[in-house]
C-alpha cells in the first residue's frame, strides 16, 4: 500500500491495436505522488488512448496498468473511486445547471452529505461561477466550462487526476488560471497525468512524456529533457531569402537540424561560438542576407522537433 | 449497489426530461393524442349504412319492407330509382353500399306460391363490411317475412301466436350493447404504453454517448446495474401516471365499462412496462445514435402491439402461422389481460396463463437490459 501511495501511476508495456493500426506501443511509466506529468505530442499520437487505458476506459491489448495501487485490469470500478477524469471532449449535462451538474456527481461519488455542500461552494468558487450555480451549462463559455469540468472531477477529492486536453480551445488568460488550480492540487498532494499539444504549457509540468506515433519517446523534467536531448546549441536565425538559407545550411560544416519558426530558422550547431563566426560569410557566399543570428536558450517545441525529426527518420531506415 | 447514485442519476434524467421538449411531448401529449386518435378513429361497428332503393313493384308490400329499413339503425335509406342503370352508378361512386331491387311481381308471388325473393347488391370492397350489411339485411328480411306469415296464418283465421318452431335467444354478455369501442379502447392502453415507454427509453443511453457524456460516466465507479435502475426508474413512474390517465379517460370519456380491480391493472401494467423499457433500453445499449434507436424502438414495439396484439384485429382470425408468431409478442398477453379487467373483470386466477407468461417475459428482458450495458468505450 505503500508503494501505491507513492507510486499511484505505473504503466508497464501498454500496448493498444485498433485492428491493424497501433496507437499505444509498449509504454511503460511510472509517476510519483504529487507530480504534475505532461504528455506532449502531437495529435493522434496515442495521448489520450494512454490515458483511456489507465481508467480502464480502454482495455490494453497488452500490458499492464495500475492505478492507486490497484490493478485497472482486475478491479476498473475500484480503480475508478480514486481517480478524477476530464475528458478531451467537454462531457458535463450542458442541459442541466452548475449547481445540477455538481449535485450529480456528487451523487454519483457519494460524497458524504455533510461535506457535499463545502465542496460544491469550493469548485463553483474555484471555477469562479459564484452566482451562477443556477445557470444552463450550454450557455457558459469555453473557459468556464472546462474549469467547471475541473471542479466536478475533484469533488471527491480524488487522489489521482487525469486531465485529457483540458485546456483546448481556451483562452490564453484562462489556460493561465487553469494551471494555477492544477498547481494549487498537486502541492496539496495530488498526482496529476494532463496531456496537451499547446507546447507551452509543458513547462508547467514537474516530469514530460514525449509521445509520437504511440511510442514514449522520453520522459524527464523540462529542463533535463532541454539539456541532454538537443546534443549542441541553438541558434536562431532570421534571414532572407529563408528557402537558400536553409539550403546554404545544409552544406554548412557543424550545423544538424535546421527548422523553421515563423520567420525565422532554428539551428542546432555543435558549437555555438564557432558557428556564429563562421555562418555570416557562409551565407552571405550564397546570396542570404542575415538580419539576426544569435544563441537561444531551446524551449520544449525545440526539442519536441528535433525528437520527432529523429524517431521519425529512425524510423523510416530500419529495416 | 449504491441508493445515492441510482437517485442521484435519476434526478438528473427527470431534469433532462424536464428539459427537452420532444421528451416531454412524448410523455405528456402522446398519450392524450394516442385515446383521441384511436378511440375515435377505430370503429368496427356497422351502422347507418347507406342504401339505396330500386322499387319496381312500388306496392303497399314492398313500401312496407321498405321502411322496415328505414327504421333500422343499421341503414339509412339515401335514394331511390327507377333503373338499372342508376343503381349500377350509385354503387360505382360509392354513394351507396347496398341496393335493395324489390322485383315486379313481389306482392304477386307472394300470395300466388307463399314465397317471394328480393335482391341486395353489395359493394364487398370491403368484405368485412359487406358479410355484415348482408347479415343485417336477412335479418330485417326475415323479421318481414314472419310478420307477413303471421299475417297470413291471420287471415286464414289461423292461430296468430305459433310461428317459428326454433327460436335462438342470445343474451350478450361483457360488452352488451356490442360497443366496438368498448373492444379497442382497453387495448390502446396498451399502445400507448408500448409508445411512449420505448420511445424515451430507446433514446436514454444513446443520448449520452450522442452528446459524449459517456465517456465520463463511464469513468466513474457507477456500475451498469445502478446506471440502468437510475434511468429506467423516472420512466417506469412517467409510464404508470400514463397509465392512470389513460384508465381515466377510458372510463369517463370513452365510458368503458372496467369491472376488475385497480390491482390487477396495476400489477400487470408494471409488468408490462418492465418489458417495455428493458426492450427500449436493450435497443438504446446497442444503437448509439438517437435516430436509429428511436426508430427501431418503434419498431419492434409499436408495430407488433398495433398488429399482433390482437388489440383491434381479433387473433383466432388470423391465419395459424401468424398466430402462432403471436406468442411472441409480448403485447398480446397484455392486451389479453386488459380486455378482460375492463370488460369481464377477470382477476389473478383467471389470467394465470398470460400472468405467468408475461413475467416470465419481463424476467429475460430485465436480465438482459441488466447484462447488456458494458462500462468499455471499445
Amino acid at each position: 500500500m505503500t508503494a501505491a501511495l507513492e507510486t499511484p501511476i505505473i504503466a508497464q508495456d501498454l500496448v493498444k491495436r485498433f485492428g491493424r493500426f497501433t496507437a499505444v506501443d509498449h509504454v511503460s511509466l511510472r509517476i510519483a505522488r504529487g507530480e504534475i506529468v505532461g504528455f506532449l505530442g502531437p495529435n493522434g499520437a496515442g495521448k489520450s488512448t494512454v490515458i483511456r487505458m489507465l481508467c480502464g476506459l480502454l482495455r490494453p491489448t497488452e500490458g499492464r496498468a495500475v492505478v492507486a495501487g490497484i490493478d485497472v485490469a482486475h478491479d476498473p470500478e475500484g480503480v475508478r473511486e480514486h481517480i478524477g477524469y476530464m475528458s478531451q471532449k467537454f462531457s458535463l449535462y450542458t442541459d442541466l445547471t452548475v449547481g445540477e451538474n455538481l449535485r450529480f456527481f456528487g451523487g454519483i461519488y457519494r460524497v458524504p452529505h455533510a461535506l457535499l455542500a463545502e465542496r460544491i461552494r469550493f469548485s463553483v468558487e474555484m471555477a469562479g461561477l459564484t452566482g451562477r450555480e443556477d445557470h444552463l451549462v450550454s450557455t457558459l463559455a469555453g473557459g468556464w466550462k472546462q474549469r467547471l469540468a475541473l471542479g466536478c472531477a475533484i469533488l471527491h477529492r480524488p487522489p489521482i487526476l487525469f486531465l485529457d486536453e483540458p485546456t483546448s480551445g481556451v483562452d490564453p488568460e484562462s489556460r493561465r488560471r487553469f494551471w494555477d488550480l492544477i498547481h494549487a492540487l498537486a502541492a496539496e498532494g495530488i498526482t496529476v497525468l494532463v496531456t496537451t499539444h499547446y507546447m507551452d504549457e509543458a513547462e508547467y509540468c514537474h516530469r514530460v512524456a514525449l509521445i509520437d506515433r504511440g511510442r514514449l519517446i522520453d520522459m524527464a523534467s523540462p529542463g533535463a529533457l532541454k539539456k541532454r536531448k538537443l546534443g549542441g546549441d541553438l541558434l536562431v536565425l532570421e534571414c532572407d531569402p529563408i528557402g537558400a538559407a536553409v539550403t546554404a545550411l545544409q552544406e554548412a560544416p557543424g550545423v544538424g537540424d535546421v527548422a523553421v519558426f515563423g520567420n525565422a530558422l532554428h539551428l542546432l550547431v555543435e558549437d555555438a561560438t564557432a558557428a556564429l563566426s563562421t555562418l555570416p560569410d557562409h551565407l552571405a557566399r550564397r546570396g542570404v542576407a542575415v538580419a539576426r543570428i544569435e544563441r537561444i536558450e531551446p524551449t520544449i517545441e525545440d526539442v519536441f522537433v528535433q525528437l520527432v525529426g529523429t524517431s521519425s527518420a529512425g524510423q523510416g531506415t530500419r529495416p | 449497489m449504491r441508493v445515492r447514485r441510482i437517485k442521484a442519476i435519476a434526478v438528473k434524467e427527470v431534469l433532462q426530461v424536464w428539459r427537452d421538449p420532444i421528451s416531454l411531448m412524448i410523455a405528456l401529449l402522446m398519450p392524450f393524442m394516442q385515446m383521441i386518435l384511436l378511440g375515435y378513429g377505430i370503429s368496427l361497428d356497422v351502422k347507418h349504412l347507406p342504401v339505396c332503393v330500386f322499387d319496381r313493384e312500388a306496392s303497399q308490400l314492398s313500401r312496407d319492407l321498405i321502411k322496415r329499413f328505414q327504421a333500422s339503425e343499421y341503414f339509412s335509406l339515401v335514394a331511390g330509382f327507377d333503373n338499372y342503370r342508376d343503381v349500377t352508378r350509385a354503387l360505382d361512386r360509392g354513394e351507396c353500399q347496398l341496393v335493395l331491387v324489390i322485383p315486379i311481381d313481389f306482392t304477386e308471388r307472394l300470395s300466388d306460391t307463399g314465397t317471394s325473393a328480393v335482391q341486395a347488391v353489395v359493394d364487398a370492397t370491403d368484405t368485412n363490411t359487406a358479410n355484415i350489411a348482408i347479415g343485417y339485411a336477412e335479418a330485417v328480411v326475415g323479421g318481414f317475412s314472419s310478420d307477413v306469415q303471421v299475417e297470413a296464418s291471420a287471415m286464414k283465421g289461423g292461430a296468430t301466436d305459433v310461428v317459428q318452431p326454433v327460436d335462438a335467444q342470445s343474451r350478450v354478455w361483457f360488452n352488451e350493447n356490442l360497443e366496438s369501442r368498448n373492444f379497442i379502447i382497453p387495448g390502446v392502453v396498451a399502445l400507448v404504453m408500448a409508445l411512449v415507454g420505448a420511445q424515451l427509453t430507446s433514446l436514454t443511453i444513446s443520448r449520452e454517448w450522442e452528446r459524449g457524456t459517456m465517456e465520463l460516466l463511464v469513468s466513474t465507479p457507477v456500475t451498469p446495474m445502478e446506471l440502468m435502475l437510475g434511468k429506467l426508474a423516472p420512466y417506469f413512474v412517467i409510464g404508470l401516471l400514463d397509465a392512470v390517465f389513460c384508465l381515466a379517460f377510458s372510463v369517463y370519456w370513452f365510458t368503458v365499462p372496467f369491472r376488475g380491480t385497480l390491482v390487477t391493472l396495476f400489477f400487470t401494467t408494471s409488468l408490462f412496462l418492465i418489458v417495455v423499457l428493458g426492450i427500449g433500453y436493450l435497443i438504446s445499449t446497442a444503437i448509439r445514435d438517437q435516430v436509429g434507436a428511436a426508430q427501431i424502438g418503434l419498431l419492434v414495439t409499436l408495430l407488433p402491439t398495433t398488429l399482433l396484439s390482437g388489440y383491434a384485429f381479433p387473433i383466432d382470425q388470423m391465419p395459424l402461422p401468424v398466430q402462432a408468431i403471436t406468442y411472441v409478442v409480448f403485447a398480446r398477453y397484455y392486451v389479453t389481460i386488459l380486455k378482460a379487467v375492463f370488460l369481464k373483470g377477470s382477476g389473478f386466477l383467471d389470467l394465470g396463463a398470460p400472468i405467468l407468461a408475461m413475467i416470465v417475459y419481463a424476467g429475460v428482458i430485465a436480465y438482459l437490459a441488466a447484462r447488456a450495458f458494458r462500462k468499455q468505450l471499445d
